[in-house]
């Protein structure tokens, strides 16, 4: 665990990790369009994430992952999700009212505020799934994290 | 017949919960008996011959199956996420208090 | 859609969500760069929302359709928002001890290790009951209530001693399973009905009548709401879990977590959707019953300050049952009034306990001793709350039971009414124990240092203590007629609530 793999297992796994990546984005962009959205997605894109720190090992990858930046991201998308909420109420109308233009149906642009919602819980839910995975497998006794 | 299946996860989540005494078998006990209730839910909107709910040219709208146990079960699902990430963490903070994961060994509070 | 205007006065009802949670998710950004930061944002927060819901007192039905999707053709396809009397009430008692358990948590919380999380997770408690409250639909209900007992759940195991986390555990496996019930229930309330939105839902069953399904879906109701409210034969898991969250929490556990996602969801949805028949109406106040005297009966051998405290919640919430389960309408007021005076007085105490346990280290009553003489705040409200909870006039528990008590008696079961004053007497007994052993007597060598608890726990203490007090005045016919009388309303017009909600 603390070492890591072979090599061969870690280019495999930067290779990989790209696609994954790609495949989560596609995920949580088309939410509106194909099954999937901001959850799904989200948890794709920790894959990849969590796969990265398993072929590294915790003592290199905690070098660069580090774990504020994942609490971070986590507060941030959890909060300009509640602003896009709040754009609604404190324009004098709904909440999570669909304000932006909805462009014709089917296509990427379009369905008003539902893609960046499905944008900012998309990185909220892979910033805080890869942030739990860190936090139970890096505690050492004592550690109060 | 297919709710049968929700039936035998039902009840094999609820014999890991009581009878079990490994923490960690407890909790993944209890995330199959939630998971079994949400596939029962996603069942019950099956429509026979029913297209699946999404919106593509050429496919109209009354010949879906029900599009809302799927939301509300996705919704569930995620809920599901969190409360087991959360028992989980409970369960190895106590692992590092009393050393083991015997619920038989962690009773303190009987005292 | 377009949107659409909205009713002047609606606006209020999503800030009651609205406001906690951006509080919730902005507190872990900033709580690293200001150290004082959590204490007072939460406080104002807290403070803003208790004016909000008062506010809302006089308030007509209002409904709040969340995005501006309204009805397509007669069928409600939105989330709905609704305030009516009995929203009103449980707002204000929600939004209050949130309020006080927030001023009491600024010092006491310093003993432990992270008070921006303990306030993130705090304020998301508060999100989830004002939610559950609010809610006009039942999943939103569902989800409001999962975010508000996996806070708790997380609370509870704050403070990661050995004990903590085992009552954490416990206390979350159970909720869990009740959890699971409710999701059943609203499975085959949804596939036979066809609707979440709770009005709809009204509307269909009222027209339909019961069947062996609704009676099911009830059962399901009663046993997963009726674990979540800690009602015997489901109360194991708080007798655990109560005493082992610090202090302020439990004060919020005990006095409105237990409240609103057991007893308001199960009234609202027993006698608004489904619509309540004797059998219900019997099964629950049999159930009031046996948890008022198995509360008593249980309490009476401890000596742990907290876990009594938690056995005599499950006798109170007993009385609140029983007094919804007789379906007069005075047996109605009389459940909601204690329900208020409930959330007061147990407030009040485990505060109190709260401050016994900074000031001098135990909860153990055998080695407490004449803390009154060196506390004097705290052995004050301790004794008002205890006569409170005793039923002593003029204090509000005393009218609160007795309405409860004249309820029965007018019901023509006598034999119930005998049943709540015997648990009335020993909870008399029990709190006249906890009174002798910790406040009055001889102060016991290890605590000769002792000293009074700081400004903002006293200030908490001394607020619920005066509204002790006040609250017997709300039996006036003003005030009666304001806040108690619309929300026993509310739940003696059973179905009609649906044809409200639609048509306005």
């Amino acid at each position: 665990m603390n070492r890591g793999m072979t090599i061969i297992v870690k280019t495999v796994a930067r290779l990989i990790s790209g696609l994954i990546f790609l495949f989560g984005f596609y995920i949580i962009c088309h939410g509106h369009l194909t099954p999937g959205g901001g959850f799904a997605g989200g948890v794709v894109v920790s894959g990849g994430f969590i796969l990265l720190f398993l072929a590294y090992g915790s003592e290199e990858a905690k070098n660069e992952i580090k774990i504020w930046r994942a609490s971070i991201c986590e507060s941030l998308g959890t909060f300009f999700f509640w602003l896009t909420a709040m754009i609604g109420l404190l324009g004098g109308s709904f909440f999570f009212l669909n304000i932006l233009p909805k462009g014709k149906p089917f296509h990427l642009l379009s369905a008003g505020i539902i893609p960046l919602c499905n944008l900012f819980i998309g990185i909220e839910v892979a910033a805080s799934v890869f942030g739990i995975f860190i936090a139970l497998s890096t505690l050492k006794r004592g550690d109060k994290s | 017949m297919m709710y049968l299946l929700s039936l035998v996860l039902l009840i094999i989540g609820l014999y890991g919960v009581l009878v079990k005494r490994n923490l960690i078998k407890i909790a993944i006990a209890l995330s199959i008996t939630e998971y079994a209730i949400f596939l029962f839910f996603a069942l019950i909107g099956y429509k026979k011959g029913g297209a699946a709910p999404i919106l593509v040219e050429g496919v109209k709208a009354e010949s879906f199956v029900d599009p809302i146990p799927q939301a509300l079960v996705l919704t569930a699902i995620v809920i599901g996420l969190g409360t087991t990430a959360l028992l989980v963490s409970i369960a190895v903070r106590i692992y590092e208090k009393y050393g083991t994961f015997d619920i038989r060994e962690i009773s303190k509070l009987r005292k | 859609m377009n949107p659409e205007t909205i009713p002047t006065g609606s606006n209020i009802l999503p800030l009651f969500v609205a406001i906690p949670l951006g509080a919730a998710f902005l507190m872990p950004l900033l709580g690293k760069l200001f150290p004082r930061l959590p204490d007072l944002l939460a406080n104002l927060v807290c403070l803003s929302l208790l004016i909000l819901s008062i506010t809302t007192i006089g308030h007509p039905l209002t409904v709040y359709k969340m995005g501006g999707w309204g009805s397509a053709s007669g069928i409600p396809v939105g989330i709905f928002m609704v305030l009516d009397g009995l929203t009103v009430l449980v707002l204000i008692i929600v939004n209050l001890i949130g309020f006080t358990s927030a001023l009491f948590s600024v010092e006491y919380m310093g003993k432990y290790t992270d008070k921006t999380k303990y306030y993130t997770l705090f304020l998301l408690m508060i999100v989830g009951m004002n939610g559950v409250t609010l809610s006009g639909d039942l999943f939103n209900m569902y989800v409001f209530l999962e975010v508000a007992a996996i806070a708790s759940y997380a609370l509870v195991a704050f403070g990661t001693e050995g004990e903590e986390l085992e009552a954490a555990f416990k206390y979350q496996v159970m909720g869990t399973i009740a959890s699971t019930m409710i999701v059943l229930g609203i499975i085959f309330i949804y596939s036979y009905t066809g609707t979440l939105n709770m009005a709809d839902m009204g509307k269909i069953i009222g027209a339909s009548g019961h069947n062996r399904l609704i009676l099911l879906v009830s059962c399901l109701f009663i046993m997963g709401f009726g674990l979540k409210a800690a009602l015997i034969p489901f109360h194991a898991w708080l007798p655990d879990a109560h005493p082992s969250a610090p202090a302020p929490v439990s004060a919020m556990l005990s006095g409105v977590l237990i409240k609103v996602l057991g007893i308001y969801a199960l009234l609202r949805i027993l006698f608004n959707i489904i619509g309540m028949t004797t059998l219900l109406l019997n099964v629950l106040a049999i159930l009031g019953v046996l948890s008022i005297m198995g509360g008593v009966l249980l309490a009476l051998g401890q000596w742990d300050f907290k876990r009594l405290l938690a056995y005599h919640s499950i006798s109170q919430v007993g009385y609140i049952i029983l007094g919804a389960g007789l379906g007069t309408p005075l047996g109605i007021l009389g459940g909601l009034f204690h329900f208020i005076n409930h959330s007061v007085f147990k407030s009040l105490l485990f505060l109190n306990s709260g401050a016994v346990v900074y000031s001098t280290g135990t909860r153990d009553l055998k080695k407490l001793g004449g803390l009154s003489r060196k506390m004097p705040v705290t052995g004050t409200t301790s004794m008002i709350a205890s006569m409170s909870i005793a039923g002593i006039p003029p204090f509000n528990g005393f009218f609160s039971k007795l309405i409860i008590i004249l309820a029965c008696i007018q019901k023509g079961r006598v034999g119930l009414a005998v049943w709540a004053a015997v648990g009335s007497v020993l909870t008399l007994a029990s709190f006249m124990k906890v009174q002798k052993y910790a406040f009055l007597g001889e102060v016991k060598e290890p605590l000769e240092n002792v000293k009074e608890v700081p400004f903002l726990m006293r200030l908490a203490q001394i607020l619920l203590a005066i509204l002790c007090l006040l609250l017997s005045l709300l039996l006036l016919p003003q005030f009666r007629g304001a806040i108690l009388e619309p929300a026993a309303k509310a739940l003696t017009n059973g179905l009609k609530y649906s044809g409200i909600v639609l048509g306005g």
